[in-house]
């Protein structure tokens, strides 16, 4: 891994020094033509100045996305709507339950199916090729229909997540608990293992490394679906509000201040998962 | 036995859809709907002891889609549910003829156009770059970890950012479009191309085989089945990110400008009938990569019978 430190850096400082020469040429001729209407005719470094510090840019440069960042983080009181803060946690908790529903009723379902084979037969198929449906298309429909029962807010964009990630943890949980081969299966019942000592001692934990793959997918999963379910509801707070209102007044720099608040909390999230997987693996006797 | 079972519940449930229409209802049409379902698990139970291959493993999916889409329209009409919450399939079938023209010219903009477009290439970007990262270790090592970094980001909200740059027309769709396809191809394609063993490397290595000619006849021929996998994960994101960044805005056309404002309107049936659109497109699309895969890749272990 430390290997790859270096590498990592050197294209990280790469796409930093491209994006700042991308920010000079794409604001370039804004920033041209406000000065050529205020008279005024800038140099070569002042024109550079003007480019990376335009208040409503093409591109931002990254230091005023940290700074936007920085300025709606932590210099606003975390009840404050325009708290950056604030927006993640209302995107955050929906991501977090429609998560833990999905991963309920995954897990659940994927029980089912491999301990009932007409379930197998008949589910199955379907809910693998749901996996081809743009199932994100579904989810004004879900806003519409759950706000005409009188559900709105946080419940209908948890279902959303919750829609999203249930597919790669069922996929996943299913393939795990078959991973066991046909020798471990014939051990328990060599110790005449009843149905659930097979799967509390045997499916079970063979199928972990399996659910965590799909959680990590899940967890991702869950934060795309949180977002896009703020975008048809017109949703007031969560990230997804931010991006919608950032491009509806223009405002480049919130867009990218919101973009990369979201990809901190799924990175940070499925990192935490990861975290976990490897705790559990080294439970279970995984050589580190 | 089966097929007799088949036949007592089509009809069954024929009875009952035409019952429904009809308008009539009361308990005995009730106990008819269980006793229709139950006579239907029955037979999904039976058919899924059929044998594994080929159309006789169909049977069992077959039954069961028919017999949700039947409930779903007895159980819609029977208990009155508002069409604002689901409407029924037939209501649905109906508005989508009738919608036909408007349905497809959706189709052309999102699909045709955009998502098309944007697949090739981010897919073609990302398979580049992975050629020149698998002669480059350097680049290859600093690539794998961001790669893999980006799939857990929801790439998905750059199309503000890419709506703003490139228009309201399909043009910045199809840029989403690239943006969600280039990371999984390039993440798969550098494994795929890394996936050859060293004795065949070597084998190569010792015909003195260029390192155009390593690529061609070794190489790719490995990664294929990588390369794949991509495309095919790659064929529902492509449809979602042109759909989603259409919610950011469009001309007035396209599948997702077309379900954001018709549910706002509260036209749930057109909305349902842009989703049966979009779902048979994707799943079309993602079978006809499948056929190539099986294909281009008929030695694969995986596909070999």
């Amino acid at each position: 891994m430390s290997r790859s430190i270096l590498p990592v850096l050197t294209i990280c400082a790469g796409l930093v020094l491209l994006w700042y020469g991308g920010a000079i040429w794409m604001n370039w001729q804004v920033v041209a033509d406000t000065q050529a209407r205020a008279g005024a005719t800038p140099g070569l470094m002042e024109m550079v100045r003007l480019t990376l510090n335009h208040a409503r840019p093409l591109l931002p440069a990254p230091h005023q996305i940290l700074d936007e960042l920085w300025r709606s983080t932590a210099t606003l009181p975390v009840t404050s709507r325009r708290s950056l803060v604030h927006h993640a946690w209302v995107t955050l908790s929906a991501a977090l339950l429609g998560f833990g529903m999905g991963t309920a009723f995954g897990v659940l379902l994927a029980v089912a199916v491999v301990h009932i084979r007409a379930l197998e037969r008949s589910l199955m198929p379907w809910i693998v090729a749901s996996q081809a449906v743009p199932v994100l298309a579904l989810a004004p429909i879900v806003i519409v229909a759950l706000g005409a029962m009188g559900l709105e807010g946080l419940l209908p964009k948890a279902i959303i997540a919750a829609y999203l990630c249930f597919f790669p943890i069922a996929i996943g949980m299913v393939k795990g608990l078959r991973a066991p081969d046909a020798t471990a299966r014939d051990l328990m019942r060599t110790w005449s293992a009843t149905q659930a000592q097979v799967f509390w001692k045997l499916r079970l934990p063979a199928s972990l490394p399996f659910l965590f793959a799909g959680l990590k997918v899940a967890m991702a999963a869950a934060v795309v679906g949180a977002i896009v379910a703020e975008l048809p509801a017109g949703a007031q707070a969560g990230l997804g509000a931010r991006l919608l209102a950032g491009s509806y007044f223009g405002q480049t720099i919130q867009i990218w201040a919101a973009l990369v608040a979201a990809a901190i909390l799924s990175a940070t999230l499925v990192g935490l998962l990861g975290a976990a997987e490897r705790l559990v693996a080294r439970r279970m006797g995984a050589r580190a | 036995m089966t097929g007799l079972l088949a036949l007592i519940v089509t009809g069954g449930f024929a009875a009952l859809i035409a019952t429904v229409h009809a308008g009539a209802g009361g308990t005995g049409f009730w106990m008819g709907v269980v006793a229709t379902t139950l006579l239907a698990a029955w037979l999904v139970q039976r058919l899924g002891d059929a044998p594994d291959r080929g159309l006789p493993a169909l049977a069992a999916p077959v039954a069961f889609g028919a017999t949700v889409l039947a409930l779903w329209e007895v159980l819609v009409l029977g208990l009155s549910v508002p069409m604002v919450l689901l409407p029924a399939p037939s209501a649905i079938a109906a508005r989508a003829w009738l919608a036909a023209p408007m349905l497809w010219g959706d189709f052309a903009q999102t699909f045709l156009k955009a998502v098309l477009s944007g697949y090739v290439i981010g897919c073609g970007a990302g398979f580049a770059l992975a050629l020149v990262a698998d002669r480059l270790p350097f680049l290859r090592r600093g690539l794998l970890p961001l790669g893999n970094l980006v799939a857990a980001l929801p790439v998905v909200g750059i199309a503000p950012i890419l709506v703003m740059w490139f228009g309201f027309d399909w043009q910045s769709k199809a840029a989403v479009v690239v943006a969600m396809t280039f990371f999984p191809m390039l993440v798969n394609t550098v494994a795929g191309l890394a996936a050859a063993g060293a004795l065949e490397r070597d084998l190569m290595r010792s015909y003195a085989a260029s390192p155009g000619q390593t690529l061609w006849l070794l190489k790719l021929p490995s990664a294929l089945p990588f390369i794949f996998t991509a495309l095919k994960v790659n064929a529902p994101l492509a449809l979602i990110g042109a759909i989603v960044a259409e919610f950011f805005g469009s001309p007035t056309q396209g599948m997702g400008f077309r379900i954001t404002t018709e549910a706002a309107k509260l036209a749930l049936d057109l909305v349902w009938a842009e989703i049966v659109v979009a779902a048979v497109a994707g799943s079309a699309f993602y079978g006809l990569v499948a056929l190539a895969e099986r294909a281009a890749t008929f030695w694969h272990p995986s596909v070999r019978p």
